[in-house]
């Protein structure tokens, strides 16, 4: 049995559907904009952030109004539901089958609501909205939420590739998503993480990331082993045990979460069409990151990161970037490392300046985070060898 | 595949339990997380710069991994933390909110905003523990022990995960938290 691909969403600055979202990356078209004062805030940022005319515009396309509840939902809840509607519908799955798991992936959810007066608190947590977007599809199972800082979108997938593998679920949809607020931006900017100008992903002139909004969908079921397209081989989620909010200095936990997904996978470096990593452009993310390359012997693999295209989408980052990347290996490319300039890591490392070729039908998706976790993926596509 | 529960640690604003068994209760006009600190000699200063979630997170781990009666602190790649809540890092939520609140007074904490993610009680626990196996937070609409069993079934899967520290952590407040963690492994 395997664990397959069979159906997906991108909703982002760049895109609402992967088709749209691939095509702006491989155009080399950015969502980063520059804002003086965002949403009053006394600093500079830059920032990709989704248009709400564009999404309640889609909104009111795609979503059954008689499925949601009565009070206006936030942006969080509209481009979650939104994401997952248009990702069904692209697949032939029946949600509201007790074999069918919704498996939401955030960071902070509606953390946006503090800000208001008399909220309800239970709108706070992820997990409300998890429950929102499986009653919308009458799925009778309690939905999960991964919540593991910057690598739940990875998590989230190595979690649905288990239900599946060990017989839980036939079919887990996956959804990542985050929006930004004065609470995340002014968080990052007080931990001087951000960076006033657009990224520079493993540069030498690099200072910081910057955040971005999106939502992706992916769904995974149960198939045979000659179905064709893209499947997951192999996950693992490993700790630094150093800091809560810095990475490791050697990189531990990132070497050894993809020392863990070669083994599992039987994959080499060879086989690798690319390692497409977290790369925020922080100082110390992609120092660890050149070193865990190096220690996993993966130092000669094209390495790529799109932060410089969608800033950093939190909850969604692991699912998006995932995507993207399957839609250009099956398309024999490698995308650029957007904002990439100078190689400015602790080791040396191949990071893709360039739309390249490949003919390679296989990947490795690296991430870290705060609480000091990283998680690393394999991904095949064994039908576009033939 | 089956498990056994090796330990079960219960820790709420009222008592602290060990396999069923009262190891403390909560005295007026003291704070219960420290006065276990104390109670229970643990030398680890850390504690005092935690947020509520990763302080009861913390004490109940420490009571659970001191009753396996095994050398703790070794660097070990096979045992996975895996924790529950449905409120999230609300507490440490609230409290960075009231830092960025008021335009006129406008000064995000990077101390209390590193806490605005669950799943740092993890990382807390990871590095008291030298503990570089998986580690992960999943938040659920309310408590289920049926959803966290097969949670814990899917981390055994991880082909390194030989035990399994997992759990419900819930803290509102310093005086409204409730904690049941268990140590489990693969028979």
């Amino acid at each position: 049995m395997i664990v397959k691909k069979i159906g997906e969403n991108i909703i982002s600055p760049l895109g609402f559907t992967t088709e749209e979202n691939y095509a702006s990356v491989m155009a080399g078209r950015s969502a980063l904009q520059r804002e003086e004062s965002l949403w009053g805030m006394p600093f500079p940022c830059v920032v990709s952030l989704i248009a709400d005319p564009l999404l309640d515009a889609d909104f009111a396309r795609e979503i059954d109004t008689s499925r949601i509840p009565s009070y206006p939902l936030t942006k969080f809840e509209k481009v979650t539901l939104l994401s997952t509607v248009k990702a069904l519908k692209s697949c032939k799955i029946d949600p509201s089958s007790e074999r069918v798991l919704f498996l939401l992936s955030s960071t902070k959810g509606n953390v946006s609501l503090l800000a208001s007066e008399n909220i309800d608190i239970e709108m706070v947590t992820p997990s409300s909205t998890g429950q929102l977007v499986a009653r919308y599809f009458g799925n009778p199972n309690v939905p999960v939420t991964v919540s593991n800082a910057c690598i739940s979108g990875l998590c989230a997938q190595i979690e649905a590739y288990r239900r599946i593998r060990s017989g839980q679920y036939d079919a887990v949809v996956v959804i990542g998503a985050d929006v930004l607020s004065p609470f995340i931006v002014s968080g990052f900017q007080s931990l001087k993480a951000l960076s006033d100008e657009q990224c520079h992903p493993f540069s030498a002139t690099r200072k910081g990331l910057n955040l971005g909004e999106a939502a992706a969908t992916v769904v995974y079921a149960a198939a045979d082993e000659s179905a064709g397209g893209w499947q997951m081989v192999a996950g693992a989620v490993r700790n630094d045990a150093n800091h809560i909010s810095g990475p490791s200095r050697t990189g531990e936990g990132s070497y050894l979460a993809l020392q863990a997904v070669l083994q599992d996978s039987g994959l080499s470096a060879s086989d690798l069409a690319c390692l497409n990593v977290h790369g925020t452009s922080t100082l110390y993310n992609d120092d660890m990151e050149s070193i865990a390359i190096h220690r996993a012997g993966l130092a000669d693999v094209p390495v790529n990161a799109m932060k410089g295209y969608y800033g950093h989408t939190l909850g969604a980052a692991g699912i998006l970037e995932t995507l993207v990347t399957m839609r250009a290996v099956e398309n024999g490319k490698v995308p650029a490392t957007r904002g990439f300039e100078t190689l400015g890591v602790a080791m040396p490392v191949s990071v893709t300046s360039e739309n390249i070729d490949t003919e390679k039908f296989a990947f490795v998706k690296l991430l870290s985070g705060f609480g000091g976790c990283n998680a690393a993926a394999a991904f095949t596509c064994p039908s576009a060898a033939l | 595949m089956s498990y056994k529960v090796l330990h079960r640690v219960r820790l709420t604003s009222e008592y602290l339990e060990l396999n069923g068994v009262r190891m403390g209760e909560s005295q007026p006009e003291e704070n219960f997380l420290t006065q276990l600190y104390r109670k229970f000699c643990i030398d680890y200063p850390k504690f005092f710069k935690m947020d509520v979630l990763c302080k009861v997170g913390f004490i109940a781990s420490e009571v659970l991994l001191d009753a396996e009666g095994v050398e703790r602190f070794v660097p070990r790649a096979d045992r996975a933390v895996l924790l529950f809540n449905h409120h999230s890092s609300l507490h440490a939520d609230q409290s960075f909110q009231q830092t960025i609140a008021d335009p006129e007074d406008f000064y995000p904490k990077p101390s209390v905003f590193v806490y605005t993610l669950p799943n740092i009680v993890t990382g807390e626990l990871a590095i008291r523990n030298r503990y570089h196996g998986e580690s992960n937070f999943i938040l659920l609409p309310y408590k289920s022990q049926d959803v966290m069993n097969q949670a814990v079934e899917a981390a055994f899967l991880n082909s390194g995960t030989a035990s399994v520290l997992t759990g419900w952590v819930e803290a509102l407040s310093d005086q409204n938290f409730e904690s049941e963690l268990l140590l489990i492994i693969k028979e």
